[in-house]
């Protein structure tokens, strides 16, 4: 086995960005499905979720590079 | 006409400022030294360019993405073309500053810089006094071993006030915003706020009222217009610099951990000296059963600093975490020695570059936001609804 246990602790870190975006999305197709004038907001809060995820994702990569 | 005469003044400032920048050209070594025989023999006999060794891409990926004394074009080693940058050390004798081009692009401490009777060296970017005799690689320095068991120099260093790369776009991104700002500034003093936005006014305004209303305004209240400035700053500031890291010949300086840490200490510092008595007593004697206090307090002391250090980590990582994804991608066609990866490679590659201007837009936006909700948390005053030891006391009795 090649690499480092830190490329498999990013590994797993970007795992739960994965789910958690993911969930993020479809919350906000559901929601958009059920009231399509609300399109507008319901993206904004999404990419603001989905980057303060990812943001908490980042952290794991970080240190996993340090 | 008056407004040509304007233009004509920032056009002037201007290319008077492209011109200094010019300049350092001067300074850089020329790429005219011949081959050496060896190396044109070598090539022939192989027949084609191609080394054996494999391209390490983190190599080149961490180089591209870290701070440097030399503003590197292209090329490579002796042949590459850059632009000095000056180096400013304070030594112990005062301080010495020269032109990082007397290095002759060498990073890994072959060559010595003698100033003021100091001897300097630059390995892996960064400034060390020379030791006195090389090692074995020619190297002027010391070799050690840091906690990770890789292998560092520990050579004394001069403290290092130089403009790198990164201080330098910092400098060229704070004139760019100064000059646009002062230009879209004087306009409005000139057509008033009632006639329609033209030019780069109707580019910045909606940016601008945006970050007046939906984030002052909303986050901070009444109170919001004393913070619009600094968050106007640290918004178009940020912004500017996610942009131009994506041009491929600049400085990654939002994906600088030191540059995101000055930006959350000044707001850690903005949040807490304009902190108001309910702000800190909810740090202090917070709203919670007094059992839990013990807990609940270092938390919350805690809490003071994680908020500003989450805001610097989470800036500096994704940034630079799209940088290296790029150079990653385009590096897998050096990787993998042929022509034939490269549509794979150049979408992917183009993907993600779009994915970073939004990256780059939604970070800037966030770092504001977040930092006008804590503000708005510090000056908080909820005096005017019910106030909490009222309203627990109250639901007390009408329970009793």
């Amino acid at each position: 086995m090649t690499g480092s246990i830190a490329a498999v602790g990013a590994g797993l870190a970007v795992i739960g960005a994965g789910i958690g975006i993911g969930q993020i999305g479809g919350h906000a197709m559901d929601a958009i499905a059920r009231q399509p004038e609300a399109s507008g907001k319901i993206t904004t809060t999404m990419l603001i979720a989905a980057a303060l995820v990812e943001g908490v994702a980042l952290f794991g990569v970080v240190v996993a590079l340090l | 006409m008056t407004s040509k005469i304007n233009t004509s003044g920032t056009n002037s400032f201007i290319l008077a400022t492209f011109f200094t920048f010019i300049s350092f050209l001067s300074f850089s070594s020329s790429p005219s030294e011949p081959l050496d025989a060896s190396n044109h023999v070598e090539t022939s006999v192989a027949g084609h360019h191609k080394s054996d060794a494999p391209v390490n891409i983190s190599k080149i990926a961490f180089e591209h993405i870290l701070d440097s004394h030399s503003w590197h074009f292209w090329g490579d080693g002796h042949d590459a073309v850059s632009i000095g940058l000056p180096v400013i050390l304070k030594t112990n004798d005062g301080i010495v500053s020269f032109i990082s081009s007397e290095f002759h692009h060498d990073t890994q401490g072959n060559v010595v810089v003698e100033k003021n009777g100091q001897r300097f060296v630059n390995f892996e970017e960064t400034i060390y006094y020379a030791s006195e005799v090389p090692n074995e690689q020619g190297q002027y320095i010391t070799e050690g071993k840091n906690k990770k068991g890789d292998t560092i120099a520990i050579n004394d260093s001069p403290l290092d006030f130089s403009l790198t790369k990164n201080a330098t776009q910092l400098l060229g991104s704070a004139l760019i915003l100064i000059l646009l700002f002062t230009s879209v500034a004087r306009s409005y003093k000139k057509h008033g706020v009632t006639s329609a936005p033209k030019g780069k006014q109707s580019f910045l305004e909606p940016l601008i009222v945006f970050v007046r209303d939906d984030l002052a305004k909303e986050n901070i209240g009444p109170k919001g217009e004393k913070f619009v400035p600094y968050l106007l700053t640290v918004f178009f500031l940020i912004l500017i610099n996610n942009i131009f890291g994506l041009v491929p010949v600049s400085a990654n300086l939002t994906g600088n951990i030191a540059f995101t840490m000055v930006l959350a200490v000044c707001t850690m510092i903005v949040t807490n000296i304009n902190g108001n008595k309910q702000y800190w007593s909810h740090i202090f004697a917070p709203h919670a059963p007094k059992a839990i206090w013990p807990i609940l307090i270092p938390i919350e002391i805690i809490g003071i600093l994680t908020k500003p250090f989450a805001l610097m980590i989470r800036l500096f990582a994704n940034i630079s975490a799209g940088h290296i994804i790029i150079i990653s991608l385009v590096g897998l066609i050096f990787l993998f020695k042929s022509i034939l990866i490269s549509p794979v490679s150049v979408a992917f590659a183009l993907f993600i570059d779009v994915l970073e201007v939004l990256v780059a837009v939604l970070q800037a936006y966030i770092f504001t936001m977040l930092t006008s909700l804590f503000i708005g948390s510090a000056v908080a005053d909820n005096s005017h609804n019910a106030s909490h030891s009222s309203d627990d006391k109250e639901t007390l009795k009408a329970n009793h």
